[in-house]
């Protein structure tokens, strides 16, 4: 037994390794900053220890300005575009001719440059001294007053980044979700078909709950993932975020590690362990609630 | 309820481009009587599956009617048909719990023909302990044996009180010990509740032990329809013969010549009334009688003493297959030391086929 625990940790060597020194050691290193005032990663010197770095975060509005922003994203973006992804996957497996065309027409965005995608978006929304961009053209034709998506209010800036967001993660949702469909086995419609089950309650006792643990992972994900948004943001509105409102957590973490020649590390891991928190907590609520209605 | 289908054929593109269609069920003409519990009996792949799907609606005929007593019920989608299906891996929910499993159906009712509450707890309750399942209500079906899971399939196609009862490979999930108790519950059921029953298998023994009547298939087409034992001891054709019983029929070629039935050399049994022709011989194992001045002489092999019973393995050149079974009482003595073995065969236990149609061949005597 004991030559065998030797034998597994030296397996587990390299893993540990390098787990520990580009994950554990980092995350404490930076949980360390985000309490040493002032802290310049040049000199490596500080003023002292305190809690003053989320002082400050905690009251920079630019900092509460990115919260609201993130907060938005996340419930808007993760039901609809899971919702949105059951659908198109409900309505793939229910098609035969084409299916397959379809499958990859909608995995396309997936592999597509997240720039590139922000780029024909800019096309589609912005307003430049010489066209309205497409969007605005259509809803002039149906007499609507062109917005400007881009620069203009904050909810048609919240509106397309969004949109784009659901958008960009939407392929995979569909991908996972198809898979999921696919893999509920035929004999329980058919046992629900000759039990004249209708198709409501088909959709809602069987398959729902079959691919439950699915949705779940896709939530979880989901949230996690859109409360690290920040190029989807930066693909849109460039880089200087905070001048247009629409700056998120992630974001505010990068200004303030790179802007201002050198930035304010201090500040950066302070709210770098905000954001772990919230994702954190979230992820908690998340797994204790699919736990219970999974068992359940 | 009465089930009638005429002509009920059902056509299958082939899955390889430009060859034929597979003809899954090929014009059956059957009345399946009320009350009954009907065994569909062939080999893997002859159709009874897709026979039972046409009953229940699952799958659409190409060619023919289904009725349910005196209403034509072809067109008629599964969900109004009123049959109860069990499913060979039983398909139930996994997520609920027997009790959700069961009332399943009920839920599906709309209109007037909605249940109250206590009436729909009732027939849960009912079907269940119909099936001896009433003490795992709040058990999901992960939690229990094949058995179990049998049991709380069949109770859900029964809360509805279906017409007709029917179940694809019912015992065939279940390991030997199981199968025999459970196919002893299935009979029990079906007489308990009387209602009409077709189930599908592949094991004749299975169909033989507990239907009223059994339908041999082969590829599509019926062979025989009769109960258990006249499908045992009066087999329609080489197939029929060969498809039931175990040990297998032994089949040898012989000749007939002057109303006597000749293998190798031998004249074994006088078949009055046939003309002089070649034909395939069927003998059942228990078909031998041994002794001393028997007209059929075999090379004996080896001896088996199986308790009750004795098995003599022997060869003949005229046997289709190396060795020849013939089982006979323990209370004969065989002879181990010598090379032969006589025996004597009953001619009622002994069945001539054709050799091209391989039909049967009568003969009195």
């Amino acid at each position: 037994m004991k030559k065998n625990n030797l034998k597994a940790w030296l397996y587990l060597l390299p893993a540990i390794l390098f787990l520990g020194a580009f994950m554990v050691y980092p995350l404490i290193d930076v949980f360390v900053y985000s309490f040493e005032e002032g802290y310049n990663s040049a000199a490596q010197t500080s003023f002292g220890v305190g809690a003053y770095n989320y002082r400050y975060v905690l009251h920079d509005p630019y900092f509460l300005q990115a919260v609201k922003n993130t907060f938005i994203l996340v419930i808007i973006t993760v039901p609809l575009s899971t919702g949105i992804s059951l659908l198109i996957a409900l309505g793939l497996s229910s098609i035969k001719p084409l299916r397959n065309l379809f499958q990859t027409v909608y995995f396309l965005p997936y592999v597509t440059n997240t720039l590139a995608v922000g780029l024909v978006f800019m096309i589609l929304f912005k307003k430049t001294d010489y066209t309205d961009g497409m969007i605005n053209l259509l809803i002039q034709t149906f007499g609507g007053k062109s917005v400007d998506f881009i620069e203009g209010p904050y909810w048609a800036k919240m509106f397309v980044l969004s949109f784009y967001t659901i958008w960009i993660v939407m392929p995979f949702k569909i991908l996972i979700l198809t898979s999921a469909l696919a893999s509920v086995n035929e004999e329980y419609y058919k046992a629900a078909r000759v039990d004249g089950t209708s198709k409501s309650r088909i959709f809602f006792k069987i398959t729902l709950p079959m691919i439950s643990p699915m949705i779940f992972y896709l939530v979880i994900t989901g949230f996690i993932g859109a409360f690290k948004a920040y190029s989807d943001a930066v693909a849109l509105f460039g880089t200087n975020l905070n001048a247009a409102g629409m700056n998120t957590i992630v974001g505010y973490i990068y200004d303030m590690l790179y802007g201002n020649s050198g930035g304010y590390p201090s500040y950066a891991s302070a709210a770098a362990i905000i954001l772990f928190s919230i994702v954190l907590t979230i992820t908690v609520i998340n797994l204790m609630i699919s736990r219970k209605s999974l068992r359940s | 309820m009465k089930v009638v289908l005429k002509e009920l054929t059902k056509r299958f593109a082939n899955r390889t481009k430009g060859q034929p269609d597979v003809i899954a069920v090929n014009h059956f003409n059957i009345e399946l009587p009320d009350g009954k519990l009907i065994g569909l009996l062939g080999p893997s792949g002859c159709g009874k599956s897709t026979a039972l799907n046409l009953i229940s609606g699952l799958e659409i005929p190409t060619e023919g009617q289904v009725f349910f007593e005196e209403d034509d019920v072809t067109k008629l989608p599964a969900e109004h048909r009123g049959v109860g299906l069990v499913f060979q891996n039983y398909a139930l929910y996994p997520h609920l719990t027997v009790r959700q499993n069961i009332a399943f159906p009920l839920g599906n009712l709309k209109g007037d023909q909605k249940l109250p509450k206590e009436e729909v707890e009732r027939r849960v309750e009912e079907a269940a302990r119909l099936v001896q399942i009433d003490q795992l209500m709040d058990r999901k079906p992960s939690e229990m044996s094949g058995g179990q899971q049998q049991r709380v399939a069949i109770a859900r196609a029964l809360v509805k009180q279906p017409k007709i009862l029917l179940l694809d490979e019912p015992l065939s999930n279940l390991d030997a010990r199981l199968r025999l108790q459970t196919r002893e519950e299935l009979r029990r059921i079906q007489r308990e509740t009387g209602i009409t029953t077709v189930f599908v298998t592949h094991d004749q023994e299975e169909a033989m032990s507990i239907s009223d009547l059994i339908i041999v298939m082969k590829e599509g087409v019926i062979q025989q329809v009769d109960e258990p034992q006249k499908v045992y001891t009066d087999p329609v054709n080489l197939f029929v013969a060969k498809f039931l019983g175990t040990p297998e029929i032994n089949v040898f070629r012989g000749t007939v010549r002057n109303g006597q039935l000749f293998l190798g050399e031998e004249s074994v049994l006088d078949v009055p009334g046939v003309e002089d022709r070649e034909v395939y011989v069927g003998i059942r194992p228990e078909g031998f009688i041994l002794s001393e001045t028997g007209r059929f002489t075999m090379d004996l092999k080896r001896v088996e003493e199986m308790g009750r019973d004795t098995s003599v393995i022997a060869a003949h050149p005229a046997a289709e297959k190396p060795t020849v079974r013939a089982i006979i009482s323990s209370e004969n003595e065989v002879d181990r030391t010598k090379e032969t073995v006589k025996f004597d065969i009953k001619p009622f236990r002994t069945y001539l086929f054709d050799i091209e149609t391989e039909e049967r061949i009568p003969f009195g005597g």
